[in-house]
């Protein structure tokens, strides 16, 4: 084999290539044209995913100007009339407002409190667990909830909870208090969506924990073990610090997503009795925009959700990098 | 290339780190430490939570199921609680000879399988590209994808969308909108990069095989066990979603079985079968046929669970390594 002949043909093998200037001017653009000739079939398969994201998710945030518009289904979204912030005016002023974001809000941070600690007491609680049969069993019955589909784990709850044919009602009437009416009345609501959730995906969640405290240093342990360390002591001083960054991660992903809160359960646990507490923005959203038709003030209702949104993860994005020196990105 | 190899296996291990120091912690020597009395109170303590837990999860799902078999004037007198009384299979004969409950079961099988091919083929077309690291403009393809994890347009501006795409009351109105996860193309970017050997796409590419080639018959066979974990993620999703449907369809025999749950179990709007009884025996056999219900609709994804499980946990795991 000859010195100097390369093995492998590469793109500019045998082409002498353009003077020197030029290339130095149009490098960036040649070395771009370059690398889609020899990945053009890369390019190819990123087209179909991108043509989705372009349709799916970036055609409606262009949509959602008819927030800002007077939306007629016969002019369509360019040629409906702009109103300004007419839409966000009537939101703020109308009564319901303030009730929507207290709802919402409420629900979402009780949501938050109640279900961040019990996941990661789950977890440690299984890690404690040397017994290899009693453990998986724990586990596999903790995370089999999550399986169960949204509208089954509501009606499993209302069936549960009813005064007519209910477990609960037997359970408490044993204990002699009389029937109570958990759907019909507001003030339960909160507590039913958020302990409902908790026990269909505390063991789900609980498997992150498992992964970060499965990726804890075992010279850690010896070192606790040396030191005469309790069970106790180890959790604190090993466990808790190891899962740390975790449950940074995941705290920030729940803040972020406050204002967010489930639409698919809250809109299944509603009835009239309960909508003083029950009514969300998402729900509000469905019902003014799809049942009323009021396209243009649903979504002014929504985007004013979404921003919230936005704003709340990036700033709880920016805490949790200067506290904790780890953030989303 | 080297410099290529070097973080690339780096992350391969990271990822391996998960389960090994547990099985060494639990098998190996240094396991039997002496307990102290506290210890052994505190253990007492973690099982009497742990047998707790198990009970708040098992209690409610064996009283449904115990529910079912029962007679409904025992369940409606409270004489059931995890054992069935009068033990009879009416509730079933109903929920199995309703041809409304059966569209719905062959139409979400019919979403499912469909929806999960739709989304696992256009998860890898974008997450296989974005995972390399010669691809120009990969970077910025990935914000744009992520951007939407943050931000979106709201729901009525999507509803539009498949609107004037005149997919309202079709099939695909469930299978397209929500086909692509962020969350998955992630969890499938991360592992293209760091789990497949380097060395050999680059022997593939060596001997001349195209971009297309060496992801079909090196990169994907190799990805065998994300690629379970993506479709059961997504199948998972469509099997359980109702909202969409509840959105784009008007057409009962399109329905997936979620809706038509959540009109017989929650709506109460009964199913076909039940014919003109007494009220009150008619109100008794409707609540029957909700247990029954919710019992045929969960158990097949009960039954299957056990076996997918640990692909689950693999894959929050993947999921976990780096986002």
């Amino acid at each position: 084999m000859v010195s100097g002949v390369p093995l492998v043909p590469g793109p500019t093998a045998g082409a002498k290539g353009p003077p020197r200037p030029i290339r130095r001017q149009n490098a960036g653009w040649a070395a771009a044209r370059r690398s889609i000739r020899r990945r053009w079939q890369l390019y190819l398969l990123v087209i179909a995913p991108l043509a989705y994201f372009a349709v799916f998710k970036y055609v409606p945030m262009v949509n959602a100007v008819i927030a800002f518009k007077e939306y007629s289904v016969v002019r369509g979204v360019w040629g409906s009339e702009w109103v300004g912030l007419e839409h966000f005016r009537a939101f703020f002023e109308n009564p319901v407002f303030w009730t929507l974001v207290r709802n919402t809000f409420l629900l979402s941070a009780y949501f938050l409190i109640a279900s961040f600690p019990i996941p990661i007491i789950l977890a440690l609680a299984l890690n404690e667990i040397r017994q290899e049969l009693f453990r998986r069993t724990v586990q596999l019955v903790t995370y089999a909830p999550y399986f169960i589909s949204t509208v089954v784990v509501v009606s499993m709850t209302i069936l549960i909870l009813s005064p007519r044919i209910g477990l609960v009602d037997e359970t408490i009437g044993f204990f002699g208090i009389s029937s109570v009416d958990f759907l019909g009345d507001p003030d339960y609501f909160r507590h039913i969506y958020v302990w409902s959730d908790i026990w269909q995906t505390a063991g789900y969640s609980a498997v992150v924990y498992m992964a970060a405290l499965a990726g804890i240093d075992p010279s850690l342990y010896e070192a606790a073990r040396v030191d005469g360390a309790s069970r106790l002591q180890k959790i604190i001083h090993v466990d808790l610090p190891g899962i740390m960054p975790t449950a940074v991660i995941v705290l920030i992903l729940g803040v972020g997503n406050i204002m967010a809160i489930g639409f698919e359960k809250a809109f299944l646990f509603q009835n009239p009795l309960n909508l003083g507490q029950s009514e969300i923005i998402a729900t509000y959203v469905y019902k003014t925009g799809l049942l009323n038709a009021d396209f243009s003030r649903a979504t002014a209702v929504g985007l004013f959700n979404s921003a919230i949104n936005l704003v709340l993860l990036v700033a709880v994005n920016r805490v949790a990098k200067r506290v904790t020196g780890s953030g989303l990105w | 290339m080297t410099t290529d190899q070097i973080p690339g296996r780096g992350g391969a291990r990271t990822e391996e780190r998960g389960p090994r120091p547990v099985a060494s912690r639990r098998r190996g020597p240094g396991r039997r430490m002496h307990e102290t009395g506290v210890d052994r109170v505190f253990l007492a303590i973690v099982y009497v939570l742990l047998l707790t837990f198990l009970a708040v999860v098992l209690v409610p799902l064996l009283y449904i199921l115990a529910s079912s078999f029962s007679d409904p004037a025992a369940v409606s007198s409270g004489r059931v609680l995890l054992w069935p009384v009068d033990f009879t299979l009416r509730g079933y004969q109903v929920v199995l000879g309703d041809a409304q409950i059966l569209t719905g079961f062959a139409n979400s099988l019919f979403y499912t399988v469909g929806g999960t091919l739709i989304s696992v083929a256009l998860t890898v077309a974008i997450a296989y590209p974005l995972s390399r690291t010669d691809f120009p403009g990969g970077s910025v393809i990935t914000r744009l994808v992520v951007f939407t994890m943050l931000f979106a347009g709201g729901v009525i501006p999507t509803y539009l969308v498949v609107q004037s795409l005149g997919m309202l009351d079709t099939r695909w109105a469930l299978l397209l909108p929500q086909a692509v996860g962020v969350w998955q193309v992630i969890i499938a970017r991360t592992y293209f990069r760091y789990s497949i050997p380097q060395e050999l796409v680059e022997a593939a590419e060596m001997d001349g095989a195209s971009d297309l080639r060496v992801l079909w018959s090196i990169v994907l066979p190799l990805a065998k066990p994300m690629l379970a974990v993506i479709a059961l993620m997504y199948a998972i999703t469509q099997w359980n979603s109702y909202f969409d449907a509840l959105l784009y369809l008007k057409s009962d025999d399109l329905y997936p079985l979620q809706l038509i749950l959540r009109n017989i179990l929650i709506l109460n709007q009964q199913g076909g079968g039940l014919g003109d009884t007494q009220a009150l025996e008619h109100q008794q056999l409707a609540d029957l046929l909700k247990y029954s219900l919710i019992v045929v609709s969960t158990v097949p994804v009960l039954l299957i669970y056990p076996f997918v499980a640990r692909y689950f946990t693999k894959g929050i795991m993947i999921g976990a390594v780096k986002g």
